[in-house]
């Protein structure tokens, strides 16, 4: 009885303390830039950049083999932040900002099947089984996840119009 | 010590800049009252914050004065019908907005009668409590009239939590071409002093200060008649400048206290309201009268018969010009029509857009009076630092904004910039530099809108992982308690994966 409580508490003590030397000398460590890359990221992980998800888009930004240009729902704004923060040039020409978008489904060829609303990386979309299904616009981030998975090719990506509250005063063309 | 005061005073408030002000003779014509229009378009965003929510249906009969929106959130304003007669529409019109973009509106066919509907009045306002107040003015739909349209009545009762010591009045209507203020003081100013007792009763202030500026004398005259009886009102000249009537700049030329930057007077126990918007707190409390009309300059070299009109809110602008003996012949075509002042009214690209609530003025200017000349470089004159009244530096800020530098031209003091166009007015080389403001701020209120966005998203993104891991799990323990055993009762069927519907849509 007295061998087992005392072999079994020194095998412990010594585990533990290999554990607690092995976490502090074989720690990964994680970039604090991905880390921060990360935090700026829309967060979705829709999966549009080719990584899996925000974190790996981060990282291969980060590490220098993915343009920070290559988030769709972040845009151009995104592009210039990540740019601007990791100090390096990037060619925005490319990337065509055509304005926010959002899902939209026409309601007359919606089946209700649901396969839309498994891929909605935010659960924007409404509905049920064999119910016409809807698009929570304020919820959506125009991922375009769902768009391909729509048998009846009822979605659609639609340009969010501009309201009176979101005009911009277009900048003064520059003089000379 | 009065004249050493205003000295002082004067010299605090140096900078701004004396254009021509183009008042008379629009000022000295008595007010014309305008026939009832046929049909009116009343928009449901007529002030700051959010837009009012249609109370009424196509096809109801309304009368004249009945609430048609209510108001949403805690920054709104309630609408009310301008005349009676019957919805024939809701639904988008041009918004008088430089954009030119759809808005919501109501459409109103006048049956011609123009009946009231029935109106809770009070014969003794000062016997009513303070939130009282507040809540009447709240319900009659009030709003400042000087431009911005801020609702009165968030004002008025946030002054009392705000121990507000001083209330003043701008009656100063710096902007060129408009005197619909100068001739409200001129024709209602026993109206306004009653108005300005009651909002002294309801804000809780110590005493009113009347500021109006010197090139008015026969306001100022009026307004001291009206307020000779009232000890707590006082009515004071201040120098003609512009922009005078900025709430922030009228503070410092009355008090000498300066409004801290991003601040609002309220921080330095100061209230500030309109000299008409104590007139339509006087109606909604006195008589339960909602905002339905407001007086209008209608003005500019292209007018036949210019002066102050009063209007409707809903009324098209296109009416009340024709009404004016519409576009003199001999002026060529206008060069610019603008809803409000010309230093910071809206620039409209038709005037086929309603007048409301906030709509000082109807402008039709010549091309002498836009006076609009190609933009040439910057040549670092500082003309522009000199003319600024916040004291900023426009052409630094501009030329960050220009490079697309919008975090440095916030550092340079652009939250600061009132977009009064002082800058512009005296630019030698007429750099369009308010424009600049005007876009930089708005990119600015983009990008926090969507910061705001990406900070939802990754909330939503999180419950949608939540509720997976949620759902496996659950499944997990279905399928273990069936393995355990007979189970007495059968175990309900786990929902499908996705599905975020409530579950009364799963049926099938």
């Amino acid at each position: 009885m007295l061998f087992a409580v005392v072999s079994l508490t020194l095998l412990g003590a010594a585990l533990g303390v290999m554990l607690g030397l092995a976490s502090r000398f074989f720690a990964v460590e994680a970039n604090p830039v991905v880390t921060e890359l990360e935090a700026m990221m829309p967060g979705s992980n829709c999966g549009q950049c080719g990584f899996p998800g925000c974190a790996g888009a981060a990282a291969a930004i980060a590490a220098g083999t993915a343009s920070p240009a290559c988030c769709p729902p972040g845009g151009r704004a995104l592009a210039e932040t990540i740019a601007a923060r990791l100090g390096i040039a990037v060619d925005l020409a490319g990337l065509r900002d055509e304005g926010p978008k959002v899902a939209g489904i026409r309601e007359d060829i919606c089946i209700g099947c649901t396969r839309c609303i498994k891929v909605c990386p935010t659960d924007a979309i409404l509905g049920g089984p064999k119910q016409i299904h809807n698009v929570l616009r304020d919820a959506c981030t125009g991922c375009g996840s769902c768009i391909e998975r729509c048998p009846t090719e009822a979605m659609a990506m639609q340009p969010l119009p501009v309201t009176l509250q979101q005009w911009v005063w277009p900048k003064p063309a520059a003089c000379a | 010590m009065g004249f050493i005061d205003r000295f002082l005073r004067t010299r605090k408030f140096s900078r701004g800049i004396h254009p021509e002000d183009h008042k008379r003779p629009a000022a000295d014509a008595l007010v014309r009252k305008m026939p009832l229009p046929e049909r009116l378009y009343v928009p449901l965003l007529q002030h700051v914050g959010a837009p009012a929510h249609a109370a009424v249906a196509v096809g109801d009969t309304v009368q004249k004065g009945q609430r048609i929106a209510a108001p949403q959130g805690a920054i709104s304003a309630a609408i009310h019908a301008p005349t009676s007669g019957r919805i024939v529409a809701i639904g988008d019109i041009v918004a008088p907005h430089p954009s030119g973009l759809p808005v919501a509106a109501i459409t109103i066919d006048s049956d011609g009668r123009d009946e009231w509907t029935t109106l809770t009045a009070c014969a003794d306002p000062f016997a009513l409590e303070p939130a009282e107040i507040g809540r009447r003015v709240s319900a009659a739909g009030v709003v400042g009239l000087g431009g911005a349209a801020f609702p009165s009545a968030v004002k008025l009762s946030g002054g009392r939590d705000a121990n507000v010591d001083l209330l003043i009045i701008n009656g100063g209507e710096c902007e060129p071409f408009l005197s619909c203020d100068d001739r409200l003081m001129r024709d209602r100013a026993e109206e306004a002093v009653d108005g300005i007792a009651i909002m002294l009763h309801a804000a809780g202030a110590r005493e009113a200060r009347i500021g109006i500026e010197d090139n008015k004398p026969e306001a100022i005259a009026a307004m001291r008649a009206a307020a000779a009886g009232h000890p707590k009102i006082r009515v004071e000249p201040v120098p003609t400048r512009y922009p005078m009537g900025s709430e922030k700049h009228l503070v410092l030329a009355l008090t000498g206290l300066e409004v801290p930057a991003q601040g609002r007077p309220a921080d330095v126990g100061v209230v500030v309201h309109n000299v008409a918007t104590a007139v339509a707190v006087r109606d909604a409390v006195r008589f339960g009268r909602p905002l339905v009309s407001r007086l209008v300059t209608v003005n500019g070299a292209c007018v036949r018969e210019p002066g102050n009109v009063e209007v409707l809110i809903g009324t098209l602008a296109d009416e009340v010009l024709e009404f004016c003996g519409g576009l003199r012949a001999d002026r060529g075509a206008p060069a610019r029509l603008l809803m409000g002042g010309p230093m910071t009214g809206m620039q409209v690209p038709s005037l086929r857009v309603p007048v409301i609530k906030g709509t000082g003025g109807i402008l039709v200017l010549d091309a002498d009076e836009v006076g609009l000349r190609t933009p040439g470089p910057c040549i670092r004159c500082s003309t522009c630092v000199r003319a600024c009244p916040v004291g900023l530096l426009p052409l630094e800020i501009a030329r960050r904004i220009r490079a697309g530098d919008l975090d440095a031209a916030v550092k340079f003091g652009l939250k600061d910039c009132i977009a009064c166009g002082c800058c512009a007015y005296d630019c030698p080389s007429h750099i369009p530099l308010v424009q600049y403001f005007h876009h930089a701020k708005g990119e600015l209120a983009a990008r926090d809108r969507n910061k705001l966005r990406n900070e939802a998203t990754k909330t939503l993104a999180q419950a949608r992982a939540e509720r997976l891991e949620r759902e496996t799990r659950e499944k997990a323990e279905t399928a273990a308690r069936r393995k355990a055993g007979p189970d007495p009762q059968p175990a309900p069927a786990p929902r499908p994966a996705g599905a975020a519907a409530p579950p009364a849509g799963e049926s099938a």
